[in-house]
């Protein structure tokens, strides 16, 4: 008998079906990983589950009897709950404020927040999940965020818990509580319906695991006796090398020259970025390494031109660009992936093919005495769509909100690789990728420095900086504390210099 | 490929919206008839519905005061599409009427020199031909709203202080500042107004008379209907050419959708900005001009008083789906109540009534989006 069961569901969006005949059973007391791609519809079932989209066919079953799920009430009656990718807490009132928003326990009109404080203290000891029932969302780590929201499932006594990409905004310390936390909450009788794309995860706390390919259900398997290969092929449909083919560099005079970079913080007074030199050349991946907030962004943001540096230099093959416009940036060959590609990459309101003109729409080829030229713009489109392979429901005219994470990331590498810049400035490209996507994009960034481009990539994802670049700086508080070999240097030795416990003096 | 279908599925979906606000708006707007005198309601509400069509010279009525909340709604419309929302249509409005009539007034009669500049020699100059003067009041009037449409412009873009603000303020200063200007040039002391426009200061009718005009014992009575209407539809065809067809258009709603995109893109936000709110300006500032130029006689007052056409076009461009082409229809609509609802007092109802019962229309109407999605999702579910 499943808890849960879901049986034949589709669901039909225009011009795609995200689920077509889906099965998911679901025991007690497992965890059970539901694995896919971006837009291989894992999403859209789970809110098929949490009733906030209707299905088009196929029942839900509880406990063997048929159930309607009509909206996240409903969900809530038959004890399912849901921690969502994106938290959905009220920043300004306090943890104890939101776990009870909805289900306040009142006395004639008034809240009854003793009661109501006893019961959170009371659950989160028994569950192990420490929040400060006081404290304020807005002044809160993200780790702690994501207990809060598990603290409203048990508050409201779900019994099968949803968890949607729980992982992809915690530190590594942070994911191993939360994997203790999962099996604890098991113990204690829950069922767990796990989202991800993240393969070691599923083999550290999943029981079984049901794979979905493009709104298709691929199969589902015993975690334990499969290996992590079998599920990557399952869930992207061929063979996937984790590691990176890279022909040897070649290097080419120095592309970017910064030097005696500072810049200042607009919140605060203080350096974020401090007194930073390097070079980067043609061929050359250099990779920025760090701990998230140590000023990699922020480098970023003057070498781009998004925010001014406040003192130093930065010259693109021998042209200074430190205090001139993004637009001259561009026209002098600097490409950029920026980090968010939500605020940064793209008009989300705009279709495709607008979004991929975004840094050409004024030449010539686009344009002709201001009237844009509306067929050269969609051939243009439909042309690295078929380059990139990027796939949407309606080419070149889908509205690009409608698109996957990683297709709208695909749109962004094409229309940056297609400049053939001199310099590309990737920020954390592969950032909440899967398997596919990222072997993808990096496969993408090496043609880009195969073809003579410099390269400067920033990440957070260690193998991603062993695997892929020539030469590896590690940014710590401003500052560039090593510059390293990736075929000399361990994981051990970064991590060090992450965590500023060693520095080398860097000299250009 | 987008299909056909999908895009007339769209349409569709907006006119089917469009019509539910209006049939529940008007619905709501009889009850209030009914609360107020359950015997002459239906008589009453049968006239603010028919009453622009009876005969081809309310149709050239409807017309002729379409003209003006057209311009306020594609001045609304435009700067919307920039991601800005402009309270200020009033002010601009406002100056623009002013200075058009200003222009036809002192335009139309020699103006003598002041003695400081007698030593060029220049005594006076001559009385403007009407062509020009006409074509002049109009570009005045397009300057004078541009140039008050910058300054909340100037203030967004590079003091970052919300144009909603700034926009109502000015608003403000337009409202005592063109009282004081008028006081002290133009006065007609006895209606304390403007003085009148010539009549050779107003625009041509080009024949519309001919069309809109309604028997009359042996001849007829004429709508005052003129070129305005055209010059409004014109307008409104530029504004959409302009927003989806240009460079420009592309970057200004890239700047209005996503600033931080568009900044990454390399464009230049902060000159949009001003550039797009002088836009707007100048287009309420047009609407100003026709709207005193269109030979009834109407004059400015010269008490300190807010252009409601300013803020009806706020209504108007909301109702038309902040689309150029959909301001044109629901100009014309709003104007249509406003003329047949001028016609109930008779029956017995207040002017103040009135005003609620368009209101309530126009209020109803705001709702156009929430109902467009959610009869979207109603009608579209299952067909996909």
């Amino acid at each position: 008998m499943y808890i849960i069961e879901m049986r034949n569901i589709t669901k039909i969006f225009p011009g795609i079906i995200a689920n077509d005949d889906i099965t998911l059973q679901l025991q007690k007391g497992e965890i059970h990983a539901l694995l896919g791609e971006n837009g291989a519809g894992k999403s859209t079932l789970m809110s098929v589950l949490f009733g906030l989209y209707t299905q088009e066919s196929g029942d839900i079953y509880k406990n063997e009897e048929k159930i309607s799920i009509k909206g996240p009430n409903d969900a809530t009656k038959y004890g399912i709950g849901m921690v969502h990718q994106h938290f959905k807490l009220v920043h300004n009132f306090t943890v104890l404020e939101n776990i009870i928003l909805g289900v306040e326990t009142t006395k004639r009109g008034v809240l009854q927040m003793d009661k109501a404080r006893t019961r959170v203290v009371e659950l989160s000891e028994r569950y192990g999940l420490s929040v400060d029932p006081d404290a304020y969302i807005s002044d809160i780590t993200v780790g702690m965020q994501q207990r809060v929201e598990i603290l409203k499932m048990l508050y409201r006594e779900n019994e099968i818990l949803i968890f949607d990409e729980p992982t992809a905004v915690l530190t590594p310390q942070e994911i191993d509580e939360l994997m203790s936390i999962m099996k604890e909450l098991i113990a204690e009788g829950k069922s767990i319906l796990f989202i991800t794309h993240k393969l070691d995860e599923i083999k550290r706390v999943a029981n079984r695991c049901t794979v979905l390919r493009r709104g298709k259900y691929v199969g589902t398997v015993d975690v334990d006796t499969t290996d992590v290969e079998t599920m990557s092929e399952m869930m992207v449909g061929r063979k996937v090398s984790r590691t990176v083919d890279k022909p040897d560099a070649s290097l080419g005079d120095v592309v970017m020259e910064v030097r005696n970079l500072t810049v200042n913080s607009k919140l605060h007074n203080k350096s974020v970025v401090n007194n930073v030199s390097f070079d980067v050349k043609a061929g050359e991946i250099v990779c920025i390494a760090g701990i998230d907030g140590n000023g990699q962004s922020e480098l970023v943001y003057a070498i781009t031109g998004i925010e001014p540096a406040s003192s130093g230099s930065i010259s693109l093959n021998g042209k200074h660009i430190a205090n001139i416009p993004i637009r001259e940036r561009s026209k002098a060959g600097l490409a950029h992936i920026p980090e968010d590609r939500h605020r940064h990459g793209l008009v989300l309101d705009y279709n495709l093919a607008y979004n991929l003109i975004l840094e050409k729409y004024y030449t010539p080829r686009f344009q002709k005495s201001g009237f844009l030229r509306f067929s050269e713009i969609y051939s243009f489109s439909d042309m690295l769509i078929e380059k990139f392979d990027i796939r949407s429901g309606e080419g070149s005219h889908t509205p690009t909100r409608s698109m996957s994470g990683g297709n709208q990331q695909k749109a962004i590498v094409a229309r940056e690789l297609d400049m053939n810049p001199n310099l590309l400035v990737a920020v954390q490209p592969t950032r909440g990728l899967d398997i596919g996507a990222i072997e993808y994009i990096h496969k993408q960034i090496i043609n880009a420095r195969t073809n003579g481009s410099g390269v400067l990539l920033v990440s957070l994802e260690l193998d991603e900086v062993m695997n892929i670049s020539d030469r590896i700086l590690v940014m710590f508080e401003g500052e560039i504390v090593a510059d390293v070999d990736p075929k000399q240097v361990t994981f051990a030795e970064l991590g060090l210099y992450m965590s500023g416990a060693k520095r080398d003096e860097v000299a250009v | 490929m987008r299909t056909f279908i999908q895009r007339r599925q769209a349409g569709i979906l907006s006119l089917l919206s469009t019509l539910i606000v209006i049939i529940a708006g008007l619905t709501i707007g009889f009850i209030v008839l009914l609360i107020s005198d359950s015997e002459q309601a239906w008589t009453a509400f049968w006239t603010i519905l028919s009453f622009g069509l009876r005969t081809m010279r309310n149709v050239g009525d409807v017309l002729l005061s379409a003209t003006p909340i057209i311009l306020t709604g594609l001045s609304v419309t435009f700067a919307f599409k920039t991601g800005l929302f402009n309270i200020g249509a009033a002010g601009q409005f406002a100056f623009g009427g002013f200075v058009a009539i200003y222009i036809g007034v002192v335009g139309a009669d020699y103006i003598i020199m002041p003695a400081w500049i007698s030593w060029t020699g220049l005594e006076a100059i001559p009385p403007i031909a009407p062509p020009l003067r006409i074509i002049l009041s109009i570009v005045g009037a397009a300057l004078a709203g541009a140039l008050w449409g910058a300054i909340p412009g100037l203030l967004k873009a590079y003091r970052n202080v919300h144009e909603v603000i700034t926009s109502i303020m000015t608003n403000y200063i337009a409202m005592y500042l063109i009282s004081w200007i008028i006081q002290n040039t133009i006065i007609d002391i006895a209606p304390f107004t403007t003085q009148s426009l010539p009549a050779d200061s107003n625009l041509p009718t080009m024949g519309l008379e001919y069309i809109f005009r309604e028997p009359l014992g042996a001849g007829f009575r004429t709508s005052n209907v003129n070129i305005g209407i055209l010059i409004a539809v014109a307008i409104a065809i530029l504004v959409y050419i302009i927003l989806n067809r240009t460079t420009f258009g592309y970057e200004l709603k890239a700047c209005g959708y996503n600033k931080d995109a568009a900044k990454y893109a390399g464009i230049n936000q902060n000159k949009n900005i001003v550039r797009s709110m002088m836009i707007c300006g100048a287009i309420a500032g047009i609407g100003g001009a026709l709207n005193f130029m269109n030979g009834t006689g109407l004059s400015m007052t010269a008490s300190p008083a807010l252009a409601a056409e300013g803020f009806i076009g706020i209504s108007v461009a909301f109702l038309g789906l902040t689309n150029p082409i959909g301001v044109i229809f629901s100009g014309v609509f709003v104007s249509y109540l406003f003329l047949g609802g001028a016609r109930i007092q008779p029956f017995g109802f207040s002017l103040e009534l009135v005003e609620i019962v368009i209101s309530v229309i126009i209020y109803f109407c705001a709702f156009v989006l929430l109902v467009k999605t959610n009869i979207g999702k109603l009608i579209f579910r299952r067909k996909d």
